[in-house]
Parts: structure tokens; sequence; C-alpha cells
């Protein structure tokens, strides 16, 4: 297993991802979930008085340092480990063409979203859509794939895997029902 | 209480950046992993979300079973996510467009945000706007 010009294989990946839950326990007694970071992030920049933007550095202080911890941790990566390209199977890359993306070995689909080259208003509008149905979507479910899907289902919790459920049959919607024909709209114009 | 010094607070920089550092290595921040696993086309995501969850569940069982307490002395306790069924499906399925449309969940946002991965900064700022019209709305939706 070669971990700096690898991947990580999934069994190393996955149980390394479920140790952040006892490792935010035993540190400070903090349950594992990042999208309510946003909303602290919010509430640091407004400090409402009250309501849902109030800033409490007490019990929310904690996730606007993890949330700093990880956006270090990625550039200390960027600079440390080279990046290797993401290799997908067949099958998707055929699918993917079939739509007009290509999986170059690219974090993302550069002809979607856009990059270093520039970004065009749709690439632009597509990115801010798609980042306001995460933040409205994770908020008003009360937490997203690492708050219910690991640390809610690891409780065994009904409201975590419902609102898991609802990931997916929203993401299977998109990808099946919505991608064949918003793609190749935002693709070709 | 220990908690309430800043320095107990900023000691979640360090499982931040392992988080970090994990979501890259992992590719679970990938858009293209992301359709593998919305395609039902490899195995890879659902082998790492089901073994994070066993993982995650046998700890909470250990550390139950044992009584640990954390480093700030207090008791652990884990309290369960309120069931409001109408808003976990509703907001579920909303973030699940978002999901599968721009590849990433909120970690993942970060962590491209600081693997330089330029788009990510409007998907943020996106999500930023999502979370304040949520709260602007909060009251006005079902539940």
């Amino acid at each position: 297993m070669d971990l700096i010009h690898e991947a990580l294989p999934w069994y190393v990946a996955g149980p390394l991802i479920g140790l952040m839950v006892p490792l935010l326990l035993l540190l400070g007694n903090r349950q594992f979930g990042i999208s309510a970071s946003f909303q602290d992030l919010c509430a640091w920049c407004v400090r409402q008085p009250q309501g849902y933007f109030k800033w409490d550095p007490e019990a929310n202080g904690w996730r606007l340092w993890l949330v700093l911890g990880m956006i270090i941790g990625a550039i200390a990566l960027y600079f440390v480990v080279p990046a290797t390209p993401i290799a997908i199977s067949s099958a998707t890359q055929t699918d993917l063409l079939d739509l007009g993306i290509a999986a170059d070995g690219n974090i993302y689909p550069k002809e979607l979203l856009g990059g270093e080259e520039g970004f065009t208003w749709i690439q632009i509008t597509t990115a801010l859509l798609g980042g306001l149905l995460v933040g409205f979507g994770t908020r008003y479910a009360g937490g997203c794939t690492s708050g219910h899907s690991i640390m809610g289902l690891a409780q065994f919790s009904p409201a975590s895997l419902i609102a898991t459920i609802g990931f997916f049959v929203g993401g299977l919607l998109m990808t099946h029902f919505i991608f064949p024909h918003l793609i190749p709209a935002l693709l070709h114009g | 209480m220990a908690n309430s010094k800043w320095y107990s607070s900023a000691s979640f920089v360090l499982p931040g950046m392992l988080f970090g550092a994990i979501l890259l290595r992992s590719e679970v921040l990938s858009w293209f992993r992301i359709q593998e696993m919305f395609r039902f086309q490899s195995f890879r995501m659902y082998g790492i979300m089901g073994s994070a969850v066993a993982v995650a569940a046998l700890s909470l069982w250990i550390i139950r079973k044992l009584g640990l307490k954390s480093a700030n002395g207090t008791p652990i306790v884990v309290k369960p996510s309120p069931l409001k069924w109408k808003s976990n499906l509703t907001g579920g399925l909303i973030f699940g467009f978002g999901w599968a449309l721009v590849g990433a969940c909120p970690g993942p946002i970060l962590a491209l945000m600081g693997y330089f991965q330029w788009p990510f900064f409007f998907v943020f700022a996106g999500a930023i706007l999502g979370v304040m019209l949520y709260g602007w709305l909060k009251d006005r939706l079902p539940e």
C-alpha cells in the first residue's frame, strides 16, 4: 500500500473518518458534525443578540477551530503530498462522457464548474446554486453527511436515518433524472 | 470549567487538520467519486461510509461500556438529534440535489477551498447564502 502516491483504500479511509467521532468526544465532549459550522460562521459574523445566528463561543467556538484546522490540513497537503489523479470506474467514465464530461483525473469537472483558466457566468451560477442547496438543505435537515450519516447513524438515530435517505434520494434524482437534461444545457448554453 | 478556556476550543485545530487530510486522501470530496456512488458503479463510497459508521458505533459502545470521560473531565454524553421527519426528509432531499450537482458536502467544500480548488469558493459563498436564507425562512417552513 503506497499511502503517498495512491488514494487511501476504502477500508482505511472509512475507519479513519469513523474515528473522528470518539476523537472529538474524548478531546472535549463534542459531537462530530460539519454543516453546523456554516451556521456558526454566519453567527460569528452577524452576532445576533438572540435567535438563529446568536454567537455562542462556549457551545460552538470549537467548531470554527475544527474548520480552520481542515483548511490548514488541506493547504499543508497541497504543498507536501503530490496530487494523485482520480481514477473512476470505466462504466462511470462512459456515462459521463455521454453527458459531455471527461473524467481527466481532476477532482471535479472543469467543464461544469470552471477553474484556473477562468469561469463563465453559467459555471459561477452552477457553483453558487449547488452551494445554496447544500447550505439550505443541511440546515433544514439538521445535519449533513458527517453529523447525520456518520455520527447520527452510529447512534441509530431515526432522524439521521430519514435525513440520510433524503440525501441519497435527492442525489439519485439529480443524477438519473435531472442531469441528462441539465448538464448538456449547462455545458452548451 | 475547562471548556471555557480558548485553548480548549483551539485544540480542535488538530483533529480538523487530520480530517481535512483524510477527506482529500480518500477522494470522498471528488465530484467523480460521488457520481460513481450515485450510479452504483463502485463499491468504494459505500465501503467508506459503511466502515466509518461501524467504527463510530463501536467507539460509542466502548465509550459507554467503560464510562470514559472527556479530556476536560466531563462524562461523555451523546445527545441524539431530535426527530423532525418533515424537515429531516425535505432538507435531506434539497441537500442531496446540491451534493450531486457540485459533488461536495460541507466538509469537502472546506477542504477543497484549502486545496486551492477555486470553484469551491463560489460553492462556499452559495452555501453561506443558503444558511442565511434558511435562518430567515426558518419559522415559515414546515416543522
